[in-house]
């Protein structure tokens, strides 16, 4: 493991996270259960905190609530939409499908919305990333309907990408 | 009480009958899909609505454990495209080229400049 870095800030963030989880499995309020929990969050993030915070955390405001709210709802419309996709396909004798590796750049710049970018897309209709290098995501698709590079970001990134920007901005 | 368990108990069972049907899907897709990539897609996307909507049916069923059914289902979310990305990066890079009918691969080049 490289020897980094990493400020208070952070750990708290990771042993808030960690802690939170902790809550979420135990759904007591029993002192020893929840001692037994900050002792471990303390503990477990004093582990993985190098590992866990691979980016500065934002500052969350009730504005970016109504964003991740709105990503969920576009997510989830998505993830339906790309069950049903896919589901017909299957089904269908003929397996209609055209499959292609195609790539688009992004304009986030912070690491953690890549990442959630990234995710999105594998869980939407025929997409799936391959890998992402630099602004460079590459996605295997199902089925390809056009070589253009615009229309690829259309179909396959802007829903998503439009709220991302609205929350992390261009910014780092 | 009763007979809001009643009814959240038929909505849980129709989770669980959406989500094995996805399953089901799922398991169809990786047996007719033609290569790695294609099988990928098939089996990350049902099986990732499958199972979130069958754990989400016996939420629904037993709501004293919705919360902690909840967290496994985001858990699923987060780590199912994860794995079957690294899965497809991983096959790429060893050589596995995917199928094609008609040819579009922009990825080729990036791994040749890589080398």
């Amino acid at each position: 493991m490289s020897a980094k870095t990493f400020s208070y800030s952070q750990y708290f963030y990771t042993v808030f996270i960690i802690f939170i989880i902790w809550y979420a499995f135990t759904t007591s309020l029993q002192p020893a259960e929840i001692v037994t929990g900050i002792v471990l969050s303390l503990l477990v993030a004093y582990i993985t905190v190098v590992n866990f915070s691979c980016c500065n955390p934002i500052l969350i405001t009730p504005a970016h609530i109504i964003y991740f709210i709105q990503y969920f709802f576009v997510f989830l419309v998505a993830l339906v939409k790309a069950n049903f996709d896919v589901a017909k396909r299957v089904i269908n004798p003929k397996l209609p499908i055209n499959p292609g590796i195609v790539s688009f750049e992004t304009k986030l710049k912070n690491n953690f919305a890549k990442m959630v970018l990234a995710n999105s897309i594998t869980l939407t209709p025929g997409t799936l990333t391959i890998d992402v290098v630099g602004d460079k995501f590459y996605i295997h698709w199902i089925d390809v309907t056009t070589e253009n590079k615009n229309e690829i970001y259309k179909e396959i990134a802007e829903p998503f990408e439009k709220v991302l920007l609205k929350i992390y901005g261009s910014e780092k | 009480m009763d007979t809001l368990n009643y009814i959240l108990e038929y909505i849980g069972l129709f989770f669980v009958l959406l989500g094995s049907i996805f399953l089901f899907l799922g398991a169809l897709g990786i047996y007719r899909m033609p290569d790695l990539y294609n099988r990928l897609q098939a089996g990350t996307k049902a099986s990732t609505l499958g199972a979130m909507s069958v754990v989400l049916g016996v939420g629904l069923m037993q709501p004293n454990w919705l919360i902690k059914l909840i967290v496994i289902i985001l858990f699923i979310g987060i780590s199912n495209p994860l794995s079957s990305h690294a899965l497809a990066r991983a096959s790429y890079r060893r050589g596995i080229r995917p199928f094609f009918k008609k040819k579009m691969d922009d990825y080729e080049s990036q791994i040749r400049d890589e080398r």
